[in-house]
């Protein structure tokens, strides 16, 4: 089925203000993956969002993103960042932010149609947001405004959904909905999901393959190929272990615990970088 | 000595306008250039413009009462300031509410200078509250002037510390305990001493230069906060003096020999300054990561 | 009965071809005040709000000094302004390049109109406006500049709401952030510039405030919250023209007073709403 990879990566290195973000990047991901895009804080899981939503731009190499060079076919690509910032009272409400999805960059006002209205119910349903979707968004909770942006992103039918770390203002349950939906959604219309997380453990049972950065460069392959401490060690240029405690993933630098895992009962904090 | 001639004009020195107004303006330069740099750090302009331009409506109050601009100029800060501080508990409603107390003080100044000039003939009394006209400063407000100048740098030195933490970080300075809605407050007072003097000095609608003006120029060049305050305080107080002998060597320019305003001068002189100060590179930044509310 | 109507309503106040002026261009800047003030309360960017209409002070000074038309230097400072302020704007020091703009132009207002020898009359006018000296030909200037803002604030609406609440997803669709920004700042010069020969260069900015929060406390979507706004907007400067006529108080001054009056107003119905229904506090956004 899958004629064009959804994305491919030739030679890739970006440089920006002098300090190179990300170097070699070479890969190509297949149509309808689930990848999570795993990696320590400063890694370059941003910039390669950026990458691949045309933004920012390789200072060599290629990219084609469906077939096409970056930067055509916007729509095709759902981008949900990690949260926005909304007072309690801003006169906005879920629907109005969810109906930006459709045609927030277009000229013009959007004529209340029929069919429009349908569109964002639908979605709105499918994302288990109707029950406050007259709400103002600024009193909704992070896992409700996840929703939110998963829904705007989705409006547009895309091929590929990058979220950009949208477990990261989320307690444990909501990150595990949100996972489970984002799933659901992605097998039945068949999107390619790049799901960036510092995290990789809540994702190992729907992802099926894992871009894994550090330095600035990436590996990308299955986890059971990719989180090997020979792997890793080489992508993060000093020695690190790799421990696999009841079906959860530890990864352990040689000057520092990344804790790749969050125990249960242990608090969510920032996994420490594995070298300064 | 005969080039001296052109640079300034005969009898400077021996005005007893140009003594006062060299007093007042350096007492309100290095006040504003103080605490105008904890305005820039913790990202106030626009509450220290506006304090700025409610004092007119105090000024214009007192003109129509027949009391001293001063007091006016200070008991409008203070009444907007604390209407400010009440009505915003968040950082765009801070916004707002600077905005709309601003803006129903302003239409209560329209109206009082409308009565003034209803009441009296005199005219230029707008012109003057707003624009400030240094030359006019009574010779008794010197020693006032030098005390509430005197006030609000003891009040800064004793909130010194506690200041810079909570400026920029909040949530380092509540983990310390410091009382930080206090410490705002506190410097509110400070704040609207400085601006309110400034006012006097440079008009209402222009003290926001000398509060923001030396201090966004200093912090371009040093990154260290003792280093920001002492050039903030040199940049303020060149500033002043070369605007005051300025705007009295032009009483004999064109087009009138009616003299520049000095406001204009000390507010262009500021604003070369801060030009020149964003086109000279920075030394090269090894930007600390602070986290904190660095947004 | 009769009476008080006549009391209220004086003789003219329909008919003056003065007051006509006054009527329509109040009402043209009321609408477009309310409509970009909704914009610069999502954005939190009152204080460029309150820069633009007293930078254009200066031009109109300017104006004054050759003796050109005054909405032709209102408009070109203010979008000078923008213009500047747009492109001097860093990130973390808004507020520095804006007031330091800000009080540059106002100098230079300061300095023509002492050099031009201006009466105090004329300053005043200036900066408090004059709505009942509004021309026939500024009338007809206002009317259609209004109309042109309000057809490009439509071109722009989804785009420059869509980078105003969430920007990473519009940058995301292309939405060039900063021809947003740029675009947004020009409209306020604009609107400004229209505005301050009726109520002054220094309660412009209460027209484009103060309904617009009104109406922003009392809606929950965007359309209902501009919609709000200009009535708001347009109550108060037609209250004002009513009673500035019957007592001759400055109108800057009682547009100003009922904004303010519609803001408290606004914003005690939408607390005491909130206390009978307690909102789910919302979690810290970085």
């Amino acid at each position: 089925m899958a004629v064009e990879p959804a994305i491919t990566m030739d030679q890739v290195d970006v440089v920006l203000s002098g300090h190179t973000i990300l170097r070699g990047l070479d890969f190509s991901i297949a149509r309808g993956a689930f990848v999570g895009v795993i990696g320590p804080n400063g890694a370059g899981k941003t910039t390669l969002i950026r990458l691949i939503l045309g933004l920012i731009h390789p200072s060599t190499g290629t990219i084609r993103v469906l077939g096409m060079p970056v930067g055509k076919g916007r729509r095709r690509i759902g981008y949900v960042p990690q949260s926005f910032a909304a007072d309690p009272d801003l006169p906005l409400r879920a629907k109005d932010l969810v109906g930006l999805g459709l045609d927030g960059e277009r000229w013009g006002f959007a004529l209340p149609s029929r069919s429009r209205q349908q569109r964002i119910q639908e979605m709105l349903d499918r994302v288990g947001a109707s029950a406050y979707a007259n709400e103002p968004v600024g009193t909704l909770s992070g896992g409700e405004r996840q929703r939110l942006l998963i829904a705007q992103a989705l409006l547009t039918n895309p091929d590929i959904l990058l979220l950009d770390e949208p477990l990261s203002n989320l307690d444990i349950r909501s990150g595990h909905e949100i996972i489970e939906l984002v799933d659901e959604i992605a097998r039945e219309r068949q999107v390619t999901v790049l799901f960036v997380a510092h995290d990789m453990n809540p994702l190992l049972t729907v992802m099926n393959e894992v871009l894994y950065l550090a330095q600035g460069r990436a590996v990308v392959g299955s986890v059971d190929d990719v989180v090997q401490p020979e792997v890793l060690s080489r992508l993060y240029g000093q020695p690190v272990d790799v421990l696999r405690v009841r079906g959860r993933i530890l990864v352990i630098a040689s000057d520092s615990v990344v804790p790749l895992t969050h125990f249960e009962g242990v608090a969510h904090g920032q996994p420490s970088s594995p070298h300064l | 000595m005969h080039g001296l001639q052109y640079i300034v004009a005969a009898g400077f020195f021996q005005s007893p306008e140009v003594q006062v107004a060299l007093m007042v303006g350096s007492a309100v330069a290095v006040t504003s250039a103080v605490v105008g740099t904890f305005v820039v750090i913790r990202g106030q302009s626009f509450l220290g413009h506006a304090l700025g331009d409610v004092g007119s409506t105090g000024a214009a109050g007192a003109a129509l009462i027949g009391i001293q601009a001063i007091w006016g100029f200070l008991s409008g800060g203070l009444v907007a300031g604390v209407a400010v501080d009440v009505l915003s508990r968040r950082p765009r409603e801070r916004d707002v509410a600077t905005g709309v107390v601003l803006s129903s003080m302003l239409g209560l100044s329209a109206l009082f200078i409308y009565l003034i000039t209803q009441l009296s003939s005199s005219t230029g009394v707008t012109q003057e509250i707003l624009f400030g006209s240094i030359f006019t400063v009574a010779p008794r407000l010197v020693w006032p002037l030098s005390v509430l100048s005197v006030l609000a740098l003891m009040l800064i030195g004793f909130l010194y510390r506690p200041l810079l933490l909570s400026s920029v970080s909040e949530d380092a300075a509540l983990s310390r305990g410091v009382p930080v809605r206090l410490v705002s407050l506190l410097f509110l007072l400070a704040m609207i001493t400085a601006v309110e003097q400034s006012a006097l000095v440079v008009g209402a609608l222009l003290s926001t230069a000398l509060l923001i003006g030396p201090a966004a120029t200093a912090i371009r060049f040093t990154r260290q906060l003792g280093y920001t305050l002492l050039l903030a305080t040199v940049f303020a107080l060149a500033d002043t003096w070369v605007g005051i002998l300025l705007a009295y060597n032009s009483f004999t320019w064109p087009p009138a020999g009616r003299g520049w305003p000095v406001s204009f001068f000390i507010v262009a002189i500021m604003v070369f300054l801060y030009l020149v100060s964003q086109i000279i590179p920075r030394a090269p930044s090894r930007r600390a990561d602070k986290g904190g509310d660095s947004q | 009965m009769m009476q008080i109507w006549h009391q209220v309503f004086q003789p003219g106040l329909f008919t003056y071809p003065f007051l006509i002026h006054a009527w329509v261009s109040a009402s043209a800047i009321a609408i477009i005040s309310a409509v970009i003030g909704f914009f610069v309360n999502l954005r939190g960017e009152s204080f460029v709000a309150h820069a633009l209409p007293r930078g254009a002070f200066a031009g109109a000074a300017a104006a004054f000094l050759v003796g050109a038309s005054s909405l032709l230097g209102l408009s070109v400072f203010a979008v000078a302004m923008a213009l500047g302020m747009g492109t001097m704007r860093r990130q973390g020091e808004k507020g520095v390049s804006t007031a330091l703009i800000l009080v540059m132009a106002l100098a230079l207002g300061d300095l023509f109109l002492t050099v031009g020898n201006a009466y105090a009359p004329e300053v005043f006018a200036l900066l408090f406006g004059q709505l009942l000296g509004v021309s026939a030909s500024e009338m007809i200037a206002i009317t259609i500049l209004s109309a042109v803002l309000l057809l490009v604030v439509g071109a722009v609406f989804r785009p420059l709401l869509l980078s105003s609440t969430v920007p990473e997803f519009a940058a995301a669709r292309g939405v060039p952030l900063t021809v947003m920004n740029i675009t947004f700042t020009v409209l306020v010069a604009l609107a400004a510039s229209l505005t301050v020969p009726v109520v002054g260069a220094l309660l412009a900015f209460s027209l484009m405030i103060g309904p617009a929060a009104a109406g922003w406390y009392l809606a929950k979507s965007p359309g209902r919250a501009m919609a709000y706004a200009v009535v708001v907007a347009l109550s108060s400067v037609w209250v004002s023209i009513v009673i500035g006529y019957d007592t001759s108080l400055p109108v800057g001054f009682l547009v100003a007073t009922f904004c303010l009056i519609a803001y408290g107003g606004a914003r005690w119905i939408h607390f005491s709403r909130s206390r009978r229904a307690p909102a789910p506090s919302p979690r810290p956004q970085t």
